[in-house]
């Protein structure tokens, strides 16, 4: 994995902007959805599918592939945009989102669509079946690492807990956990719903090796991940520190935003049936940096 | 005596003196031993009850496929998920108070929902639990886990058919509920008694007596239980018959899928049901019985279990007298079915 180049850093920048646009695009179909969480997150799904996952999308069921799991689904809106733009499904499709019949339900389904690991929104699960593959996959001798992205909310659960405890114990090398810190969840700031502080701390005594690092900085979130996969005695968890909304300014650091989409959000801003526009024309426009967009 | 042949039960199954006792969870460690043994990817996971729920002997003979882990049964449904995700066929063992009590939403999301073969064994079901007192009696856990799609349920009648669900566990699709019981039971199945996951078996039938073959033709009840309460079934069919009631019981082992089919001759042959159970009445093994007949067939049912309240400490026999699950609460609940025809 090394060291990023420039290109390679403006290709990731390039195809993360695409991915907050097919989001965003998606949510405003749906009518309902998540939105602070998926954007926060679009630069570390980015980097995990165009960088570091070892996969393949026509075969997602490679029995070599690392293990994705996603433990709070409801930022799913981002891991379908970027399944989609890495070729496991149409980018058409993420407009079914949440509709009918459609693959991409609210919260990710295992068995609708191929490429997911597992099912989840429930919170603080995924841990545990991450817990449970990397443990499993090392009783077979497989190399293959366990990503597990959650959330910092859902660190109010105890079973994230117990799964913390497990994998320190467990000395799991093949576990890497990726914690989205931007400070909300929905009733507000998690500081202020039931403090979480100090995190690093928490895991260091559970065992684990812990890395801070900026939550859209692709040299840091990669080196990070490098250094993770060369520590050999102890589970990694990543803080990534994200900005919840990040690429839509009206959204960004506001805990607002956490449960809905564009359309249906707080209306200081900018009025409900103005949001969607504006939200696209923000990501199109790259914040306004490119002067000859015409929406 | 009106033993079904075929059923191949030990002769001695009416005699408390010289019948074999046995708890259901020893038959569970057995097993998990032999499907060990017959399968390497079956791997055990604990949550700190590693002697009492008998996987003991599994965790001694494979210590490199046990997991033992802590009091967290949340946390051991979900890693079994992921587990079973890479291949494995994990085997979690708690008191069914805590798994699938504690832990059923992970069961339902992580498993269930998510399409996971895992299997759980939940020790100390039912009041029979005894002194511990209600807070680890379980009689809620077949209607917890019998609402839940992709789940199979099964509920042993003794130590012998414990260990072949357990085995047959290890062959079947997504989520298993197996459910075990403290105390020491009457061990009246044998090695030949046929068991096959979602087929109750006839353990008793009054109408092919030849002494009362010059009687009416039909039976006048029929008793379907599951559990180590079969026995008390058996108990309670021998005293109806010694006085002319003629009566069928099923050994409903399986409550879901349940055999609908053998549910519902018993009802046609019978026209009179009584379902026995050491579970709440609500939601349970007799409720899925009903579900059954009154899309079908309608008959009286009369259901003995746990009507709507907790347990509490005492000995296991004085309990299942008190909560009103044994032998003469049996008797009394057919002649009440007939008595409603």
């Amino acid at each position: 994995m090394a060291h990023l180049h420039d290109e390679k850093i403006k290709e990731l920048e390039k195809k993360a902007n695409e991915i907050r646009q097919t989001l965003i695009e998606s949510l405003i179909e749906a009518g309902s959805g998540h939105s602070a969480g998926p954007l926060g997150m679009a630069d570390i799904f980015t980097l995990l599918y165009f960088h570091v996952l070892e996969h393949d999308p026509k075969k997602p069921d490679w029995p070599e592939r690392d293990r994705l799991v996603l433990s709070n689904g409801h930022i799913c809106p981002v891991q379908y945009a970027t399944m989609a733009h890495a070729g496991y499904f149409s980018i058409k499709e993420t407009k079914t989102l949440r509709k009918l019949g459609t693959r991409l339900q609210g919260h990710p389904h295992r068995t609708s669509l191929p490429g997911l690991e597992t099912t989840s929104g429930p919170l603080g699960s995924g841990l545990s079946q991450a817990v449970g593959m990397a443990i499993a996959l090392r009783m077979d001798g497989k190399k293959n690492i366990v990503y597990c992205l959650m959330s910092d909310g859902e660190h109010d659960a105890g079973q994230t807990w117990e799964a913390a405890m497990l994998a320190g114990r467990e000395k799991l090398w093949n576990l890497v956990a990726i914690m989205d810190r931007n400070n909300i969840q929905i009733d507000g700031n998690t500081e202020d719903i039931m403090p979480l502080e100090p995190l690093r701390a928490k895991y260091e005594a559970f065992g684990w090796h812990v890395i801070d690092v900026g939550g859209h900085d692709f040299q840091e979130l990669n080196s990070a991940i490098d250094e993770a996969k060369a520590v050999f005695e102890k589970p990694t968890m990543i803080i990534a520190h994200t900005i919840p909304g990040k690429g839509v300014e009206y959204m960004e650091r506001d805990f607002r935003w956490h449960g809905v989409p564009p359309g249906k959000g707080p209306e200081d801003k900018f009025p409900r049936d103005k949001q969607g526009a504006e939200a696209i024309k923000e990501l199109r426009t790259l914040w306004g940096r490119i002067k000859s967009e015409h929406e | 005596m009106s033993v079904n042949p075929k059923s191949k039960l030990v002769k001695e199954v009416l005699d408390l003196k010289k019948v074999g006792q046995a708890p259901t969870r020893n038959g569970y460690g057995e097993g998990l031993v032999e499907a060990g043994r017959k399968d390497k990817n079956v791997v055990v996971l604990c949550a700190d009850l590693t002697e009492s729920t008998r996987s003991e002997a599994f965790a001694k003979e494979f210590p490199e496929r046990f997991v033992q882990m802590g009091v967290a049964e949340q946390n051991m449904a979900s890693v079994a998920s992921g587990m079973a995700a890479v291949g494995k066929i994990p085997f979690i063992s708690s008191y069914a108070m805590f798994s699938p009590g504690r832990n059923w939403e992970q069961i339902r999301t992580t498993i269930c929902y998510n399409e996971r073969h895992v299997i759980i064994g939940g020790a100390h079901a039912g009041v029979s639990v005894g002194p511990d007192g209600a807070t680890h009696q379980a009689i809620e856990d077949i209607a917890i886990t019998r609402v839940l799609p992709n789940m199979t349920v099964i509920v042993p009648c003794d130590a012998v058919e414990a260990k072949k669900a357990t085995v047959a566990s290890v062959g079947l699709k997504g989520a298993v509920y197996l459910r075990f019981a403290r105390e020491k039971t009457p061990v009246f199945t044998t090695d030949k008694t046929p068991f096959k996951v979602g087929r109750a078996e006839i353990l008793w039938d009054s109408s092919g007596s030849p002494s009362l073959r010059s009687g009416r033709s039909r039976l006048d009840v029929a008793v379907i239980a599951c559990g180590p309460l079969v026995h008390n079934a058996l108990l309670a069919a021998a005293d109806l018959e010694k006085k002319g009631i003629k009566v069928r019981v099923i050994n409903n082992h399986t409550i879901k899928p349940m055999d609908e089919k053998t549910i519902l001759k018993a009802a046609k042959d019978a026209g009179a049901l009584v379902t026995v159970e050491e579970h709440q009445i609500n939601g349970g093994m007799g409720s899925a019985v009903a579900e059954i007949i009154t899309r079908n067939y309608p008959v009286p049912i009369e259901f003995v279990g746990v009507k709507n309240r907790f347990g509490e400490s005492g000995e296991p026999t004085e309990l299942i007298e008190h909560f009103g699950m044994s032998s003469k609460h049996i008797i009394e609940a057919a002649r009440r079915a007939i008595k409603r025809k």
